[in-house]
């Protein structure tokens, strides 16, 4: 049976939403594969992180640290070496510290790394783990092997591995504080402080109706044709990455994981493709317009209501007639 | 500062509509239009900027075959002075760690103070700037997007972190940064550019030039492969509104004023 450790990622003493994803998909490496919860952090909040996952885990082992009180992947990745097995399974999230600690851990643990991983259809021969990946933006997806013989560090997607609701939680676990193997924790990066985003002049996170502009809008010049949309339909204009990228628009108007999540009723994606990150910033389940001329972004497989057209031509005639109503 | 960028040559997102080939187990690569990794030229570009303010010299490598020298003389007429082609048979279905060991060794033969990456390319998974710190064993900081050099031994680096909100953290040199797109405007390459650039002699390097063994890369030394592509069967996908301009705006009007949208 394969050994299984998971990193849980936390904040003011809240494990994040992808704690009970991990045993989710260690169920999908192999039936029935248990997982160990690896949680680092410093005082009362992590001991109320900790006592918090015995519901999901059986076995949490804690880390207690001052140095560990700010997620710096650099130290934590020195820790993990100390306390992850050789030949071990260990999961992380794909999320931005996900990012920052795995591809490293895996060389120091000698191991093979699977970054992003979307399914599993568990393990062949009992060292070829079979699983799932998506590649150029979410355009394809790929079957992958992983040889397991020596461990794999692997990163999830946050949130495809979401547990059936009705799912009980009541492992009834217990806490190992295993501080003391924490080792050195001298690293070369130190964290100084958090920058905050800041405030645009619009909040986006507040309007029902977004007008959301991505590639497809092609030029700055063509902001406009959105702005006129969104003003005849009482909504406000956001976007996707490459948008604040070029700076086009603010970053207070970016929706997705490294910008704002919102939870409008209604989302009009005008030239958007479609990446996790840019969804990961849409909640509560909105009506989903996809207006693209690529038949083939991976937009229209989430999008409740899909159009095949230039955004530029087609705006404007929407807009037109939205305003003879 | 002495900086090698890694970059690589990819199919360009947004000018290709990607199509599997008759077999159904591999993208129809014909017609595909290839170009550098979009985030690396954010890292290219901020390389050439810490150079114009502190002095030194920008190289930049890729780990590809023959048509990837275009990339690399690419970048250099954006002004990295100095390209190199990682290029042998043997490299042929590395895995992230074998890529990030054929950067290693060539890392090694040169003397540099920062190794930049782009965040992520066209396999989405993130993972060769971070191996390369570990391998290289010294700092990483993934998805940077502010650079500021405080003295010869360290930077100031800010990280691109959930909600827009930004990391900052000191990082001692040499260090592996791994850079997000937005981090500053790549500047045009135009055609001129390129032709200023074409006779630059750029060196080709192999397995046996850089001292690898063979084995230890390419698909003899990947412990991670791809077996195929496939577009996922996500059920139903979207409604398609179909007919005339003027017939899909009729039925989007009717929808948008059921869902409370107009």
């Amino acid at each position: 049976m394969a050994e299984i450790y998971a990193y849980i990622p936390h904040s003011s003493g809240v494990a994040d939403d992808t704690a009970l994803e991990f045993p989710v998909a260690a169920g999908k490496i192999e039936p029935g594969a248990s997982v160990t919860a690896i949680v680092t952090g410093s005082g009362a909040d992590l001991d109320k992180v900790a006592e918090s996952l015995t519901s999901a885990y059986k076995e949490v082992i804690k880390i207690d640290n001052e140095a560990l009180a700010y997620p710096n992947a650099e130290i934590i990745r020195k820790v993990l070496c100390n306390i992850v097995p050789k030949g071990a399974i260990f999961l992380a999230a794909n999320d931005t510290f996900g990012m920052d600690l795995a591809p490293g851990l895996s060389i120091k643990l000698d191991a093979a790394f699977a970054a992003d991983v979307v399914d599993f259809e568990g393990i062949d021969g009992g060292s070829t783990l079979k699983l799932v990946r998506q590649e150029l933006g979410g355009a394809v997806s790929t079957h992958v092997t992983c040889d397991i013989s020596s461990g794999a560090v692997i990163t999830i997607r946050p949130g495809v591995f979401a547990p059936a609701e009705e799912a009980e939680k009541a492992a009834g676990g217990s806490v190992t504080d295993k501080s003391g193997e924490a080792g050195d924790l001298s690293v070369k990066r130190r964290f100084l402080e958090i920058v905050e985003a800041e405030a645009g002049d619009v909040d986006i996170t507040k309007s029902d109706v977004l007008v959301s502009v991505g590639r497809g809008i092609e030029g700055e010049e063509n902001i406009e044709i959105a702005e006129e949309l969104a003003e005849a339909m009482n909504a406000v204009v956001s976007c996707s990455r490459p948008i604040v990228d070029a700076k086009w628009l603010e970053k207070s108007r970016q929706v997705g994981t490294s910008g704002q999540t919102v939870k409008p009723k209604v989302y009009m994606a005008m030239g958007i493709s479609g990446s996790f990150q840019h969804l990961g910033g849409l909640k509560g389940n909105p009506f989903i317009v996809a207006v693209n001329k690529n038949p083939k972004a991976p937009i229209f497989q989430v999008a409740d209501v899909g159009i095949v057209e230039d955004i530029l031509e087609f705006m404007p005639e929407l807009t037109e007639k939205i305003k003879e109503l | 500062m002495e900086i090698l960028v890694c970059v690589k040559r990819v199919p360009d997102t947004a000018e290709n509509e990607f199509e599997l080939n008759s077999e159904g187990n591999d993208l129809d690569r014909d017609d595909l239009v290839y170009s550098v990794n979009e985030w690396d030229n954010y890292a290219v570009e901020e390389a050439i900027q810490i150079v114009d303010r502190v002095g030194g010299s920008v190289t930049v490598a890729t780990v590809g075959d023959e048509e990837s020298e275009e990339i690399l003389r690419r970048e250099m007429a954006m002004g990295a002075n100095n390209g190199v082609l990682l290029s042998d048979d043997a490299f042929e279905g590395s895995d992230g760690k074998g890529v990030a060991a054929i950067l290693k060794s060539e890392i090694d033969s040169g003397n540099y103070d920062l190794i930049m990456t782009g965040a992520q390319a066209d396999e989405g998974a993130a993972q060769v700037g971070g191996m390369l710190a570990a391998m290289l064993d010294v700092p990483y900081a993934s998805l940077v997007n502010k650079i500021e050099v405080v003295d010869d031994k360290k930077l100031k680096v800010g990280r691109e972190i959930e909600g827009g909100n930004q990391e900052m953290s000191e990082i001692e040199l040499p260090c592996v940064l791994s850079i997000q797109t937005g981090i500053n405007e790549p500047r045009y390459v135009g055609i001129r550019g390129i032709r200023k650039v074409a006779k630059l002699e750029i060196p080709v390097k192999g397995a046996s030039d850089l001292g690898l063994d063979e084995g230890s890369v390419g698909n003899a030394g990947a412990k991670v492969k791809r077996v195929d592509y496939f577009v996922p069967d996500l059920g139903e996908g979207a409604e398609m509104l179909e007919g005339s301009t003027d017939e899909i705006i009729e039925q989007l009007i009717e929808k948008l004023k059921a869902k409370g949208g107009l």
